[in-house]
């Protein structure tokens, strides 16, 4: 590929992260957009081809007939890469579960400063589905004993891992059949590491079959493990006002941005920074306070629960820095740039790492523990305080937006009916209407190799127009945030006319913030509850819905993609294929690419995608939802027969003089 | 919701749950806070709130947990930028309302103000026991109905489950014009819709508009006006509720489990007509809880998306947007939306007759000021006999009027009328013969200004000057029966024709062999026996209401709400065979005396779809038969004489047991097998086979005054056939004793058998 430099208009859709990228350029900082532009990907490495796992190679199997040294043929090779990274994100997002089990266990015994249970309810309704004892016992007890349950979720050995049960029936007993229900979370990855070394597994079918139960032992194991926690601990999220993009930085205060993933810590920073303590260290050091912000995922968590800002998704860590106007980055683990480092030493900014597994070179190190986490978090926002002094010239883009997040799928059960009658029927009756055409997930990452969020929303904004509504979580659903597609009001401007009706009669966004990357179960919590509801089937792989993640880049995005795959969702990842082999020049090395899709179709009734063109995104998913639609023997979906809800005529009426209003009540004579 | 809903209804909640704690304030501090609270005549406490909230309230100190509830309901109206979601938040803040405002009646009644008094109003009379104006209140006519007592919602439940009543339609507000409100309740009436009225616009109600148009408001029109006023909606969800806990067997507290079951089982919506105003929108959004929608005739927001009620949430239908060339058609239009949108099932036979027809005028009333001519009663004769012809005999259609009409008799005056039906049919049987007969009553009582009393030879028939006016004549009565038996009864009669006897000397030949047949039907009732016959017959036409209850009728234990005996059963199944009426083989004899047959106790488990296991026909100590809610009396062991009381429905009084019937019935209810505690048919007591396993009818040691009275035939000659021609007499009753202690000494005194007989125990 040749190296032909972008503008900033290509490399972003975001103004706020173009402003900044002027600003770079001005400044002559690179960011990893130049990055992108200056490191063409290896061609080979990324259509799957090339095999590195011994010391024989690395064997690039780039010509009709090749194999490894060992005999690997291209197939084999795919596959256990593949698998590989599936462990990787498998693992990375278990283990994260993992920690959150720890710091349960500690809350339950009084050994974790400054952590409470805030969701007590959704501790017993959690507890109670694996048979723990509720009725008359103390949170902590129950809490021990869910905390010991995780916990050994982890090291389990043999039979299933307990939140399996939590499927639908029958998805459970394919699952059987197939012999992919993880025994053990940490077990499957540590298999599927042993089955793609040098000479073991080498049939690719047998291979992906272990990558799928280790993907599972993400999505229905190690991540709903860490969903269901964080919701314990710091409480379930529901509907609530926040705000997104750069511009959420402030002048005239500390700011402190929080990125990665878990929300340990930077809830904790959340409870520091309304500390009068720490207010007033901030003001003594000339600031109003201490603002916080976050990037990625953590900002989702703290977004979704206390309502602070994103400052943005992941392609704006760097742009945060070039602001000039942040104090510190507060890391912790997943998706976080090596190149902070480098590029905060052009400000005053520092980067400050807290987990044990996550130094970077150059970065302060302050090293978190849930013991003593308060004192950890005070400290951290001294360091952030005692740096305001440093700051030189700042440039924040006027840019932001509002945005309602936190619909946990407790929040759409209860907005579907209140206390009294919660249910997802009026979801399902939405759709059977054909009022919600079908349903689409849009989740994962940024890739500076496409321009920023263009993927995401473009899709977004175009499945809207259809009538499907839209979940998101990640940093897919920041990037429909900074456009406004997470308030009410897009639900009612930017939809079509059945979606508009739904959206106004609950008064949501037609986008639903579901969380972060990890609250990806969310979504398998939601689909299970809709074939529980009626009416869509009697397994997650026949209602009308699609799994999307345009920008994707991260291992763990190769993970989710494979549990929603088999737990019977269409998924489209855009970009490039990992498996994508060259078939135009070396024959059957698309064998994988098409094992993943129709093959996997065949058993699971979902299926793995990579799909680069937008346009070809959105017709694979709507031809997919209208599948589902009539195989459901639903009406096909006719937008012309909705959209006859609403207020709009109520309010023309009052805006007329009192006297004319009387008589319009009854309407226009005919 | 919508947004527009959602403000308004939040907001009327917020105000209705400020003045409900507002009163109690001021209530507590008049009255004190062990000051008894209660609506009359109900088991269920404060219904909605009992149902809801599972709270047994009885003062008005305990009134304030509600409020408390209800305040933990509310939400803030949602914002006008940026809103977050507010369904699920109106919805609660709906049901907030709903406990306020049953708050507020209950603290309306402490004071005196409930049922709402309404200067020169008259409730329509005649067979309602419980209306105000009929006994308790004492002090007649001036105020509305307030709410519906238990007794009530009882008798309406057979027709509730069987479908006769398909629902009930809450209509707050009032109408363009008068004349709209009698086309809008005519028009729901036609289709036996239950009407509730509350509400009124800019102070004038439905209630006034129908008072000004003489239209009979009671529970015998099927009209019930609750208040002037939105708040006393609140009484038509408290209806609701007892719906299913009545019918359902659902406890108080499960509140889901009762919205649902009104959602999927109670056939209701709410008619908002004229403007509609905060507290209005806050009802709705409570009523919506139920899954009833809102039907409005004014420009309201609509919410067509489904889920809460299984059709559209609210519909607008601004009267002037109705298509129809004139109020009235407009006035039908918009009752066929909401009886779409509800999904209500209205089964109607069109019956040619020029005054309005259908169940809710079967219990009107033709005062002798307003009558034009009656047949039967005091002055005349009148009779009616349905007999089995061959097909040729019959010529469909054919109605004859013998003999001279009644144009020429006096107004007020009377005539003798004998009404012959002759019907043919390939599934007819002799043994139909009388339970068509006995349709007649209902067939002809369907026309409003017609009354109809009785049957056979003492059947008693009024028409009105209204009707007479319209141009109802003789011929119709045949028209009447001709459309009526056809569409009810199309499965075993093929052809009907009717003779309308006027004619003196024909009159007399025919009431000669009508008598000659009743003689002969009697005989063969008397012969029809349990143990002549190789099947009985379920009866799960309650299953709607009462998912695990199932009557086993036999010839000798009729169904529980007296409407269906082992004939009637017969007749139906002939009418649908895969109907709720099925034949259950008895099978090997298990236990003759206490009547278990492998066949029966089959049955019972598997249309009890598991919760019973076996049930005894004869016995009410061991497995008794169970019961949904509309049972006739409750029959109850007192351990301490010995013996069981028989309290009827229409009894509101002290029991023996320490319990009123609406509390009993809560036992006696639901499907749920309680030994010593059945509810029956009235016409079981004379059953030979009436507890027969426990003593039979000589352990009734104490019974309904009303029952005494109405059945005072029947019982003397029960009395005879036991024995003992005074035992009648030595039963008791409320006017006698209403604890253990004087039954005890009632029955020492005059020797009740029961006392000698063996231990129930």
């Amino acid at each position: 590929m040749a190296k032909k430099k972008r503008t900033p208009q290509e490399y972003s859709a975001d103004p706020a992260a173009q402003e900044m990228l002027i600003l770079a350029e001005e400044l002559g900082v690179g960011t990893a957009f130049h990055r992108a532009d200056e490191m063409p990907p290896c061609n080979i490495g990324s259509a799957g081809m090339c095999c590195k796992n011994c010391g024989m190679g690395p064997c690039r199997l780039t010509k009709d007939g090749l194999t490894g040294v060992c005999g690997a043929t291209i197939d084999t090779i795919q596959a256990r890469n593949l698998t590989r990274a599936i462990a990787a994100g498998s693992a990375a997002h278990s283990d994260h579960g993992r920690d959150m089990a720890f710091t349960l266990k500690a809350v339950a015994n009084g050994q974790a400063e400054g952590y409470v249970i805030r969701d007590v309810a959704k501790l017993r309704t959690v507890a109670a589905k694996y048979g723990i004892p509720i009725e008359g016992r103390a949170p902590e007890e129950i809490a021990n004993d869910l905390a010991d349950l995780y916990i050994a979720q982890f090291g389990q050995q043999n039979g299933k891992i307990a939140p399996i049960i939590r499927a639908p029936k029958k998805r459970q007993q394919l699952w059987e059949e197939q012999g992919v229900i993880p025994r053990g979370i940490d077990r499957e990855v540590v298999e599927a590491l042993h089955r793609t070394h040098i000479g073991d597994d080498q049939d690719p079918e047998h291979i992906l079959q272990h990558a799928v139960r280790t993907a599972l032992a993400d999505g229905w194991g190690g991540s709903m493990i860490a969903t269901d926690i964080s919701d314990i601990l710091f409480g379930t999220p529901a509907p609530i006002l926040g705000q997104a993009n750069l511009g959420v930085l402030r002048e005239d205060m500390v700011n402190v941005v929080v990125h990665g993933h878990e929300p340990t810590l930077s809830e904790m920073i959340v409870a520091a920074s309304q500390d009068p303590e720490i207010i007033a260290y901030a003001q003594a050091a000339g600031a109003k306070g201490v603002n916080l912000s976050g990037i990625c995922c953590t900002a989702n968590e703290i977004l979704m629960r206390q309502g602070i800002p994103a400052a943005g998704n992941f392609l704006q860590q760097e742009l945060a820095i070039l602001t000039g106007a942040v104090e510190a980055m507060v890391v912790d683990v997943q998706c976080i740039m090596q190149a902070l480092v480098g590029i905060a030493q052009n400000f005053h900014t520092k980067i400050i790492t807290t987990s044990p597994k996550v130094r970077i070179k150059g970065a302060l190190h302050i090293e978190f523990d849930e013991h003593k986490a308060l004192t950890v978090a005070k400290e951290i926002l001294r360091h952030a305080i005692d740096n305001f002094k440093n700051r030189g010239q700042t440039r924040i883009p006027d840019i932001r937006e509002k945005l309602v997040p936190g619909f946990s799928h407790e929040y759409i059960n209860y907005m579907l009916g209140g206390s009294y009658r919660g249910s997802f029927r009026p979801l399902n009756d939405a759709i059977m209407a054909g009022r919600i055409r079908g349903v689409a997930a849009i989740v994962g990452c940024n890739n500076p190799r496409s321009q920023q969020d263009y993927l995401h929303t473009y899709v977004a904004q175009e499945l809207l127009k259809q009538d499907v509504l839209l979940v998101e979580t990640g940093c897919g659903a920041i990037a429909s945030a900074k456009l406004g597609l997470l308030l009410a009001e897009a639900g009612l401007e930017k939809v079509g006319p059945g979606l508009r009706e739904v959206c106004e009669t609950v008064g949501i966004p037609p986008v639903l913030h579901m969380g972060s990357c990890v609250d990806n179960t969310r979504i398998l919590t939601v689909l299970t509850q809709m074939v529980e509801e009626g009416g869509l089937g009697d397994d997650i792989d026949q209602i009308p819905a699609v799994g999307l993640a345009p920008e994707w880049m991260s291992e763990k995005a190769l993970s989710i993609g494979v549990y929603c795959m088999a737990s019977g969702a269409y998924v489209i990842f855009g970009g490039t294929s990992p498996v994508s082999g060259m078939p135009d020049k070396v024959s059957d090395s698309d064998l994988v690419s098409r094992l993943m899709s129709e093959g996997w179709e065949k058993i699971y009734g979902g299926k793995m995608e990579f799909v680069p063109d937008p346009d070809e995104m959105i017709r694979r998913t709507l031809a997919h939802i209208d599948k589902k639609r009539e195989a459901l023997k639903l009406p096909p979906y006719d937008p012309s027969r909705f959209g006859k809800s609403g207020d709009s005529r109520v309010l023309e009426l009052e805006a007329l003089p009192l006297a004319e209003r009387q008589a319009a009540l009854y309407g226009m004579s005919v | 919701m919508s947004r527009y809903i959602a403000k308004r209804a939040i907001r009327g909640a917020n105000a209705l749950t400020i003045e409900a704690e507002l009163m109690l304030q001021k209530a507590l501090a008049e009255k004190g806070p062990d000051t008894p609270v209660s609506f009359p005549n109900t088991a269920y406490y404060l219904p909605v709130i009992y149902g809801m909230t599972g709270l047994e309230v009885t003062t008005l100190g305990q009134l304030k947990d509600v409020l408390q509830h209800a305040r933990s309901l509310l939400h803030p109206i949602p914002a006008d930028r940026h809103w977050t979601p507010y369904l699920g938040e109106t919805l609660d803040s709906g049901m907030a309302a709903l406990l306020a405002a049953e708050v507020i009646e209950a603290i309306r009644f402490v004071y005196g103000l409930q049922p709402e008094p309404l200067p020169g109003f008259k409730l329509a009379g005649g067979t309602a026991f419980t209306s105000p104006d009929n006994g308790h209140s004492g002090n007649g006519d001036g105020h509305l109905n307030g709410p519906i007592d238990d007794i009530q919602l009882r008798s309406w439940g057979i027709q509730l489950v069987d479908g006769r009543m398909p629902g009930f339609a809450a209509i707050v507000g009032a109408a363009k014009s008068n004349e709209v409100a009698v086309k809008i309740v005519r028009e729901l009436q036609q289709r036996n819709i239950l009407i509730f009225l509350s509400g009124n616009v800019n102070g004038r109600s439905i209630i006034h508009q129908l008072q000004e148009e003489g239209v009979e408001m009671g529970y015998d029109t099927y009209i019930v006006p609750f208040g002037t006023d939105t708040i006393s909606a609140i009484y038509a969800l408290g209806f609701a509720t007892r719906s299913a806990l009545t019918f359902g067997g659902l406890k108080g507290g499960q509140a889901r489990d009762i919205l649902l079951y009104n959602k999927e089982r109670v056939f209701a919506f709410v008619l908002a007509l004229g403007e509609v105003d905060d507290l209005k929108y806050a009802a709705a959004a409570g009523a919506i809880n139920f899954g009833f929608p809102v039907v409005a005739d004014t420009v309201i927001p609509q919410i067509l998306p489904t889920g809460i009620a299984t059709y559209e949430h609210v519909i607008s239908m601004p009267w002037n947007e109705i298509p129809g060339k004139d109020d009235m058609e407009k006035a039908e239009r918009l009752v066929q939306k909401c009886i779409e949108v509800r999904g209500v099932k209205v089964k109607i036979a069109r019956v040619p007759v020029p005054v309005p027809y259908g169940s809710a005028f079967e219990g009107e009333v033709v005062r002798r000021a307003d009558m034009r001519i009656e047949f039967g009663g005091k002055y005349s004769r009148a009779f009616e006999y349905l007999r089995m012809v061959e097909m040729d005999e019959v010529e469909d259609g054919k109605i004859e009027v013998i003999g001279p009409g009644f144009d020429d008799i006096e107004v007020g005056g009377h005539m003798d009328l004998g009404i012959l039906i002759e019907v043919a049919g390939r599934k007819m049987q002799l043994d139909f013969e009388p339970v068509l007969e006995r349709q007649v009553h209902y067939f002809i009582n369907g026309a409003s200004g017609v009354q109809h009393i009785g049957q056979r030879d003492i059947a008693w028939i009024r028409i009105s000057k209204a009707a007479a006016e319209k141009g109802f004549n003789l011929h119709h009565l045949g028209d009447i029966l001709h459309a009526r038996f056809h569409a009810d009864f199309g499965a075993i009669v093929d052809k009907v024709q009717v003779k309308i006897i006027t004619d003196p000397a024909l009159h007399a030949e025919w009431l000669a062999k009508a008598r000659e047949a009743y003689d002969f039907r009697n005989r063969r009732l008397a012969d029809l026996t349990d143990d002549k016959v190789d099947e009985f017959y379920s009866c799960t036409l309650c299953q709607s209401f009462a998912p695990d209850h199932v009557c086993i009728v036999s010839p000798e234990r009729l169904g529980l709400c007296g409407a269906y005996n082992w004939l009637d059963c017969k007749a139906s199944y002939q009418i649908n065979p895969t109907g709720p009426n099925q034949p259950i083989p008895k099978g090997r004899v298990i236990d003759e005396n206490k009547g278990y047959w492998e066949g029966t106790n089959s049955y019972a488990k598997q249309g009890s779809h598991g919760s019973v296991e076996e049930v005894s026909m004869y016995s009410i100590m061991e497995n008794p038969m169970t019961a949904c809610g509309c049972f006739e009396c409750i029959v109850m062991v007192i351990p301490e004489a010995n013996g069981v009381m028989v309290v009827s429905r229409e009894d509101s009084s002290m029991t023996p047991a320490g319990m009123t019937f609406s509390t009993l019935a809560g036992i006696a209810g639901g499907g749920l097998q309680t030994p010593g505690v059945m509810g029956v048919g009235k016409y079981y007591l004379t059953s030979p086979k009436f507890i027969s396993a426990d003593g039979g009818f000589k352990r009734v040691v104490w019974m309904s005054s009303i029952l005494k009275k109405t059945m005072a035939e029947e019982l003397k000659a029960v009395a005879e056939r036991e024995g003992d021609p005074d035992l009648i007499d030595k039963i008791a009753d409320e006017t006698i004793c209403t604890d253990v202690d004087g039954l005890l000494a009632w029955m020492e005194q005059v020797g009740h058998p029961a006392l000698a007989m063996d231990p129930m125990f």
